[in-house]
């Protein structure tokens, strides 16, 4: 192997102009010369990131899992995941002498007889909640703004198994304290398995190491929630953040801000500072959060015992939409040859968030393969200039709001004093008709904002100024916004560079004859129509020109009125203001 | 670290030339390389840089610094006190002093929040305030590897492929790939003691009741209270009474009064063997197909294992009969052999035939007929 000598000799010549090598100076030198740094870290310390404040919801995503993962080995010291039995005779009265499993009376211990134990169980929960709720809007900020395009479909794809993966985290994490709520959990779990087909009794024999509730699955869960689901989640984190690095960031469109750069603060001081200064502030939200909300108070439950149930009991609330499901499907179960399929219940929680989590995670394939679209994409797009995925998106969020309320259906009837059979009849219907009708308004909603966009474009923003004609007649005065913004509005593709039709994408063969459609291809070239039917185009340069012809000749009918409303009734002097301040 | 390509000079760039193969035009439509129609606003480029007040302003900038250390000072003082509050208040019996919550756990919670929250405020506000805040710019390079990278790294691949002559000497590939899926089979099966298979159960019976068809219920056994465990006498039931019952079996000491059922066993049993005992007027009931002896005067006892997924259910509604699954609104009708009346339920409700003994308590004439709980696959 060469030596760099050039390496050398720099730092030894550095080292000797200083009177002593700093201490700094010389953990860095023998660090590199070992690792390598330098090399590593020229290009990535002043890393650019573009700045937006939609670009920080994955951020506290990022945040929470570490928060989550120092209170959570703080819990581990003190809780005992055993269902061996014992009496508890710790500090909380209501419960003393009641037999119950080590979780439970460990759970209990950490909150009553460990200092701090309550505020980490608290803010381990809280930490959780923001964990998956963030992921989910980030997710949405994603989808909507088509970050998820290409290069970035595989980092969409391990965004999707993060979600899923906390998910299942959460699930497992609130089962172990093993009281009467979460154990309810546990018991729907366990029919939720009985129900599929052929393996499901065995899987439920397996998981519970025999007949439910066994003593087994607590242990069980323990090391998938401490181990398992945690190593994997880690891991894809690290390949989410990597691409992250590698895509370099998505940014949105501005003055300065193409496809082919990213603008924004180096990693090296801003970036790092506001992001490292933001993981304190989660941390921080979480301990006020643990301190002060009370969350999943297990002590009021009481011990998991299968022949009690609490009324209105309710899953996490990342875990309600396929409760909602089940509670709205009827009643539908079959027999074959001695064998039984509960419709009931394998369709809406096992089938149907199998099905969704697909959807999801073939959605940016999906958008791909109808539009044909095969370019690279860092500038991001407004919502409604992608008015049928802005639709879809919403579309899917009405589903899943819908199933989510109906998993609330009991405590909906009690609060709004209705009727649960009317509201569960009423669900049925609506998490079929609810989507579509939400699709419909988003588009053309998403339309309609396009319009105004091209009416803000071309003749300018309302100025609020009422002018009267001397015919009497009144008309609002407009006048042009600036070029930057202008140019913002504009810095959007056509739609017709935005897909390739069908049966031109795949070119003529040596002889001339275009390549065969396939079977495929009418439906695709069906959706593609539907796809982006109706969109408003921005407007071309003549369009733009003639209109601003027209706005300076209003400009100038303006010229010497300011805006404010007062002009022209004499409250004050107004030969001197600008027309306009900042707009 | 992984884009050996990022750096912000391009001079020796190798991709340069192909750069724009796999981006997306300029919009901008720089050098008119776009139809002039295409883009209407040419791209005005980067905004002046606007300088802060505490660029420009020596007494701006001494109060932000004094901002920024302040809140680092405050952070400290809440370490502090999150000390004190550690040492100083008690947890255990008071742990519902402020707001339903201990002060201990409020006081740490506060303390310790504020004090992480200083230090993120404090370090945003810095990085605002006073770090430059000249934005940069970056070029991007496309995802893909370069046209000559590929090749190479083709080339490495064939060339370790052929070294290897996986290509050339099918015995071994298959062969390897044959054993290597075998493992598979290890993997697998060494999972298989996880837990005893749906059959098993019913062979070794360490208690009565084991198995998924069956519960601890047997012809005579008495039905009793649940937690209390008093028998419970027909006559002592008003019409419209619901009593949460459990079999006999769960109360049952040895001679040493060791409980014959407990912990682990007593769960299994108890998620099975629960039942609900209600009474009502005898002519509301519709006795079921040969149940027309099951009740005593009115008496009626069901499984209180939802068959939806096996909450216990609880709700009842003594002028219709009607009992509600708190889980999932599952409703039965007990006055006709707990019919499936509304939600996601498939099944009734399994009926526990009931007579009474000699000394006028109510007992089971046999085990229920068919099994109780959710539905599953084998259970016909």
């Amino acid at each position: 192997m060469s030596i760099d000598t050039s390496k050398v000799a720099t730092s030894n010549s550095s080292a000797a102009v200083a009177k002593k090598p700093g201490r700094a100076g010389v953990v860095a030198n023998w660090a590199d010369e070992r690792l390598g740094l330098a090399t590593a870290m020229k290009k990535n310390l002043r890393k650019v990131f573009p700045d937006h404040w939609s670009f920080m919801l994955g951020e506290i995503a990022l945040w929470s899992f570490v928060v989550l993962l120092l209170s959570g080995v703080f819990l581990t010291l003190w809780f005992n995941p055993s269902m061996g039995e014992i009496h508890y005779e710790g500090s909380y009265d209501q419960l003393r002498g009641v037999a119950m499993s080590e979780a439970y009376a460990s759970s209990l211990e950490l909150s009553f007889d460990v200092r701090g134990g309550l505020l980490m169980r608290q803010m381990h929960h809280w930490a959780a909640m923001l964990f998956i709720a963030s992921m989910m809007i980030h997710l949405l900020r994603v989808f909507f703004t088509g970050a998820h395009r290409k290069p970035r479909e595989m980092n969409w794809v391990i965004g999707c198994l993060l979600l899923i993966l906390g998910t299942l985290e959460g699930f497992t994490g609130y089962s172990l304290p093993d009281d009467l709520l979460s154990g309810t959990g546990v018991r729907a779990a366990d029919g939720f398995m009985k129900s599929i087909p052929v393996i499901g009794t065995y899987m439920s024999f397996f998981l519970f190491g025999g007949e439910f509730p066994g003593d087994a699955i607590i242990p069980r869960l323990y090391t998938i929630h401490i181990l398992l689901i945690p190593g994997l989640l880690l891991a894809l984190i690290a390949a989410h953040m990597l691409l992250l690095v590698y895509h370099k960031h998505t940014q949105w469109p501005g003055p300065g801000r193409t496809e082919q750069n990213v603008v924004g603060f180096p990693m090296l001081p801003v970036y790092a500072a506001k992001a490292g200064g933001f993981f304190f502030i989660v941390f921080g939200v979480s301990a006020l959060m643990g301190g002060l909300l009370t969350i999943n108070p297990v002590w009021k439950f009481g011990p998991y015992d299968p022949t009690k149930v609490t009324a209105g009991s309710q899953p996490d609330w990342y875990m309600g939409w396929p409760d909602g499901a089940l509670r709205i499907m009827p009643g539908w179960e079959s027999e074959f040859w001695g064998t039984t399929w509960s419709w009931n219940v394998f369709l809406p929680i096992i089938v149907l968030p199998g099905l969704m989590f697909t959807i999801l995670l073939l959605l940016p394939f999906l958008e791909a393969w109808i539009t044909g679209d095969k370019r690279e994409h860092h500038l991001l797009q407004r919502p409604r200039n992608a008015p049928t995925r802005t639709a879809l998106m919403v579309a899917l969020m009405t589903f899943y709001g819908l199933m989510w309320a109906a998993g609330g259906n009991d405590i909906i009837a009690i609060k709004l004093h209705l009727s649960i059979n009317q509201i569960t009849y009423f669900m049925r219907a609506a998490v079929f008709l609810g989507p579509v009708l939400a699709f419909m308004i988003t588009r053309r909603w998403c339309i309609s904002l396009q319009r105004q966009d091209n009416e803000k474009l071309l003749h300018g923003y309302e100025t609020g100024v009422i002018m009267r004609s001397p015919e009497g007649g009144y008309s609002e005065r407009h006048l042009p916004i600036d070029t930057a913004k202008a140019y913002a509005l504009t810095a959007r593709d056509r739609d017709e560079a935005s897909y390739v039709p069908v049966g031109t994408g795949g070119g003529t063969d040596a002889n001339g004859i275009p390549a065969p459609v396939g079977r495929m291809s009418g439906l695709r070239g069906k959706l593609q129509t539907l796809w982006f039917a109706d969109n408003v185009q921005k407007p071309t340069a003549a369009e733009l020109e003639e209109a601003h012809h027209h706005a300076e000749h209003e400009a100038h009918e303006l010229e010497g009125v300011s805006t404010d409303g007062h002009q022209l009734d004499g409250h004050h002097a107004v030969a001197d203001e600008p027309l306009r301040r900042d707009h | 670290m992984t884009d050996a390509r990022d750096h912000e000079s391009h001079e020796n760039d190798p991709h340069e030339g192909e750069s724009s193969q796999n981006l997306p035009d300029n919009p901008a439509g720089s050098a008119g390389a776009v139809p002039e129609s295409a883009e209407p606003i040419a791209d005005p480029g980067l905004p002046a840089h606007a300088w802060r007040p505490a660029d420009v302003d020596p007494a701006h900038e001494k109060r932000a610094e004094r901002q920024v250390a302040g809140m680092f000072g405050l952070s400290a003082v809440c370490v502090i006190l999150f000390l004190v509050a550690y040492f100083t208040l008690d947890i255990g019996d008071d742990h519902d002093t402020v707001g339903g919550l201990g002060a201990s756990t409020v006081a740490l919670g506060t303390t310790f929040g504020l004090a992480l929250l200083l230090i993120g405020i404090g370090i945003i506000q810095w990085a605002r305030k006073l770090m430059g805040d000249h934005e940069i710019s970056e070029l991007r390079h496309p995802a893909r590897s370069s046209d000559d990278d590929r090749k190479a790294t083709l080339a490495a691949l064939n060339a370790g492929l052929e070294e290897s002559g996986i290509g050339r000497r099918p015995l071994v590939r298959n062969s390897l790939l044959g054993a290597v899926g075998l493992l598979g089979l290890p993997a697998v099966v060494l999972l298989r003691d996880l837990g005893p298979l749906p059959g098993d159960v019913e062979d070794d019976q360490e208690y009565p009741g084991a198995g998924l068809e069956r519960t601890v219920w047997t012809k005579g056994m008495r039905v009793v209270r649940d937690v209390v465990g008093t028998p419970i006498r027909a006559a002592d039931l008003e019409i419209g009474d619901l009593v949460n019952a459990v079999p006999e079996a769960f109360f049952e000491v040895d001679e040493e009064g060791e409980h014959l059922i407990e912990g682990i066993e007593l769960q299994i049993a108890k998620s099975k063997a629960a039942v609900i005992v209600v009474r009502m007027e005898p002519d509301e009931i519709i006795p079921g197909d040969g149940r027309d002896n099951w009740s005593v005067d009115g008496v009626l006892c069901y499984s209180k294992i939802c068959t939806h997924v096996g909450c216990p259910i609880s709700l009842y509604e003594r002028t219709t009969h009607h009992v509600l699954c708190p889980c999932h609104q599952s409703t039965f009708d007990l006055a006709d052999s707990a019919r499936v009346v509304f939600g996601p339920a498939a099944r009734p409700l399994p009926q526990l035939p009931l007579a009474v003994d000699d000394e006028g308590y109510l007992v089971a004439t046999s085990d229920f007929l068919e099994p109780v709980g959710p539905s599953y696959w084998e259970r016909g």
